[in-house]
């Protein structure tokens, strides 16, 4: 039913395949409105695992009391292995959900170690629907020390390829091969992605993270492409550095750095170094930018199964992922509220959950935000 | 125990139903020389063999390197000579030959290495982006270096936003990404192959055990991104866990790559009891990042292990700008060299030299300009020497 009612526009946009595929490789083809259904917005929510549920209920919380004008459609999609086939199910419809409202704030779902189990769902998802760039902001909240301080600086991380290609066979018992996958096209809609966010966000450098002195080839072609596409951004100011190097100066001299684009897995690893030096994965706001599909999640994907459901998570993350969904679609009011609340509770140091040296719940931290925003 | 151990093999099986209280006897060497397997001397992996000359000293190829290499060198050769450690230099040359149309090092080097076992070695300068395989990575496949060990220890007297740092790292050196196996599929796409084998990744996580008691520590964790690379790093995860069977006494755990990193950045001090294992490029980046902690490659020493010979290194980079101007700072290859020590059986000078230099950075007066002192090479050297 819900398939034939699809299929016109499936076809419609077959047809429309050439203008997009020229359009491709811009930026500015992603910005887009999503539909808003009687002066509501529908956003796809997938809480995730582990403290995914208590955050976003945190989530829809502080967005009811705002009345902002968003529909959650909820998809409780999991990645712990139940043993049920409905987990894939749910996934598919958790895509589906995405691909109608073109907007989704996420949690993480959790990715089992063992090798009979599934592929990551969190990979799966970002190949599935091509959302080709992670942003992740590392930032100071202001109140809350750490051990550096002045760190501003942005990861964008190409989400689709590189080491997740999940691409591996094994040649001999013993012998096992993984294929990193580099390719032009998508070094160059990443890099594009990274200046034109670096522009529009009013940043001064873009540093490219690579290990092209022994990926001679792979690398080599991502740093290659960054280079290019860098003569088209000539009042950027632009780096490039080896990955090792990076994640040294990360700790030692933070400051340095602006907005850093990168292949995947290096990805991975400066987003949780980062998170470590203004604070761990509870504060550190992200979202995932795709052709059409926009989600937002927590920058630092993690899981947190050690502290599901016992009211100790922090829900900053997704709340200020959540406030960049609001900006994304043009509620910066709401998104300034809810935003100036949270950072407001953080500095004030009265309620503070556990992962910042505090003793609150999530619930109290949630009802300080709640008495924050009702007081301003 | 003793049971399952009985089960497993159903030929003793039958020999301990028909003389139940010889078996019992029969079974005790059985079971000691099982313990003793990952141990015994003979087995151990990458022992050193080398042995004294008639003068009573260890030959020890010596690679001074480029740019500060030499100086530097200088430094090492000195406080050795005045610690009295039995220790003869052999310098060598290993500017880079082409042979065949491969880069290789010149025989003499090789031979040298060969001969002593053990070899200490400056930076060496590679030219990025150039065709030809870095000299590293050269000498490592060459000696077939297949670990890397990089310790972290704070410095007393050098502040960072850390203190007490005291990690171990353990890397795969020879495969994972660094595979060097590389293509170009079609025009724009590329294709790495990261390589992971069963036997490599035996080799190195049984050397991380063994160093683990070697050095006291207790526990051993190896790091890992398994939930995406299942069948890669699940091979490496898999062996360390057969591996870790053979070490009872040493706690064995795996851990994320992700919350490695948040975790040793957030605060490193619990990762003071273990040692960290990895494949190449997970250690290339985390021991890097070891080093931000405590303020730099300057700092740290670096041992690459062998089943034959061994090199130890200093692996900052080698500073052309300020060669020869007596700037440099020579601490990473002393204690590189202590490792190599420590590594050679003669603990005790290791530790003499280790305490010198110690107490020489703690008190700060003369140290380099890299730490923030005013000191020249041979000042720093020389007090290293005085408070011998």
């Amino acid at each position: 039913m819900m398939r034939s009612a699809l299929r016109p526009s499936g076809l419609a946009r077959r047809l429309a395949q050439p203008s997009q595929c020229r359009t491709m490789a811009s930026v500015q083809s992603d910005i887009f409105k999503p539909t808003k259904f009687g002066g509501k917005y529908t956003v796809t929510l997938i809480p995730g695992d582990g403290i995914g549920a208590e955050v976003s209920e945190a989530v829809k919380t502080v967005f009811h009391a705002d009345n902002v004008p968003i529909e959650w459609e909820q998809v409780d999609v999991s990645g712990v292995e139940t043993g049920d086939k409905h987990s894939e199910e749910l996934f598919r419809e958790s895509i589906a959900s995405l691909k109608r409202n073109k907007l989704g704030l996420k949690g993480i779902l959790h990715t089992p170690v063992s090798r009979s189990g599934h592929q990551s769902f969190n990979v799966a998802l970002r190949q599935e629907l091509d959302i080709y760039a992670s942003i992740v902001l590392i930032k100071n909240i202001p109140g809350y020390e750490t051990r550096h301080k002045n760190i501003d600086l942005c990861i964008i991380r190409e989400n689709t390829e590189g080491e997740y290609s999940g691409l591996e066979h094994q040649s001999v018992a013993g012998v096992v091969e993984s294929l990193k996958i580099i390719t032009r096209a998508k070094s160059e809609r990443i890099a594009k992605f990274a200046f034109a966010f670096a522009l529009a966000n009013n940043r001064k450098k873009v540093t490219c993270i690579h290990k092209a002195n022994i990926m001679k080839l792979a690398d080599g072609l991502f740093r290659n492409t960054f280079k290019k596409v860098a003569e088209d951004y000539p009042t950027l100011e632009t780096n490039d550095m080896i990955v090792d190097n990076a994640s040294m100066q990360c700790v030692s001299r933070p400051q340095q750095f602006d907005v850093m684009v990168m292949p995947n897995l290096y990805g991975g690893i400066l987003s949780n170094i980062g998170a470590g030096l203004v604070g761990g994965p509870g504060i550190v706001p992200g979202c995932n930018m795709g052709r059409e599909v926009a989600v937002f999640e927590p920058g630092c994907r993690h899981v947190g199964l050690d502290i599901k459901g016992k009211d100790q998570a922090n829900p900053s993350a997704l709340l200020l992922s959540a406030t960049m969904l609001l900006r994304h679609i043009g509620l910066d009011d709401h998104a300034n509220r809810i935003s100036r609340a949270v950072y407001d509770v953080i500095a004030d140091g009265t309620y503070r959950t556990r992962d910042m040296g505090g003793t609150s719940t999530t619930h109290e931290f949630t009802r300080a935000i709640l008495d924050k925003m009702e007081a301003q | 125990m003793l049971s399952s151990r009985a089960f497993a093999h159903p030929a003793r099986q039958c020999l301990r139903k028909t003389a139940p209280l010889q078996s019992s006897q029969r079974w005790i060497p059985a079971l000691s020389q099982a313990r003793s397997y990952a141990t015994a001397d003979k087995d151990k992996v990458a022992k050193f063999k080398g042995t004294k000359g008639s003068d009573g000293k260890y030959c020890v190829t010596l690679i001074e390197g480029d740019g500060i290499g030499p100086e530097i060198s200088q430094s090492v050769k000195d406080i050795f000579a005045a610690a009295g450690a039995p220790v003869k230099w052999e310098s060598v040359d290993v500017t880079p030959q082409l042979k065949d149309g491969r880069t290789v090092i010149p025989d003499e080097a090789i031979a040298s290495v060969t001969r002593n076992y053990v070899a200490l070695k400056g930076p060496l300068a590679t030219p990025v982006g150039k065709g030809h395989v870095s000299l590293n990575l050269t000498l490592r496949r060459t000696f077939n270096l297949f670990a890397n060990v990089r310790p972290c220890k704070s410095i007393a007297g050098y502040k960072t936003p850390y203190d007490n740092v005291d990690t171990v790292l353990i890397r795969e050196n020879t495969e994972g990404e660094y595979s060097g196996i590389e293509h170009v599929v079609v025009d724009g796409v590329v294709q790495s192959i990261k390589l992971i084998t069963k036997d490599a990744s035996e080799r190195v996580l049984k050397f991380a055990f063994q160093y683990a008691q070697d050095v006291g520590r207790t526990k051993v964790r190896a790091v890992h991104k398994a939930t995406i690379m299942k069948m890669s790093d699940g091979l490496f995860l898999s062996t360390a866990r057969n591996v870790s069977k053979l070490f009872p006494n040493i706690e064995f755990d795996a851990e994320l790559l992700d919350n490695t990193c948040l975790k040793m950045v957030t605060d490193p001090v619990p990762y003071n009891d273990k040692v960290l294992v990895m494949p190449n490029l997970y250690g290339d980046i985390l021991s890097d990042m070891c080093a931000g902690l405590i303020g730099g490659l300057g700092l740290t020493p670096s041992g690459n292990i062998g089943d034959e010979c061994s090199i130890f290194e200093a692996v900052h980079g080698s500073a052309p700008d300020i060669a020869g101007k007596g700037l440099a700072n020579p601490t990473a290859l002393l204690l590189s060299s202590i490792m190599m020590l420590q590594h050679m059986g003669l603990f005790e000078h290791a530790e003499r030299i280790q305490t010198a230099i110690f107490k020489v950075l703690a008190e700060g007066k003369t140290i380099t300009g890299d730490l923030g002192g005013k000191a020249k090479t041979h000042e720093y050297a020389e007090a290293v020497i005085k408070a011998l």
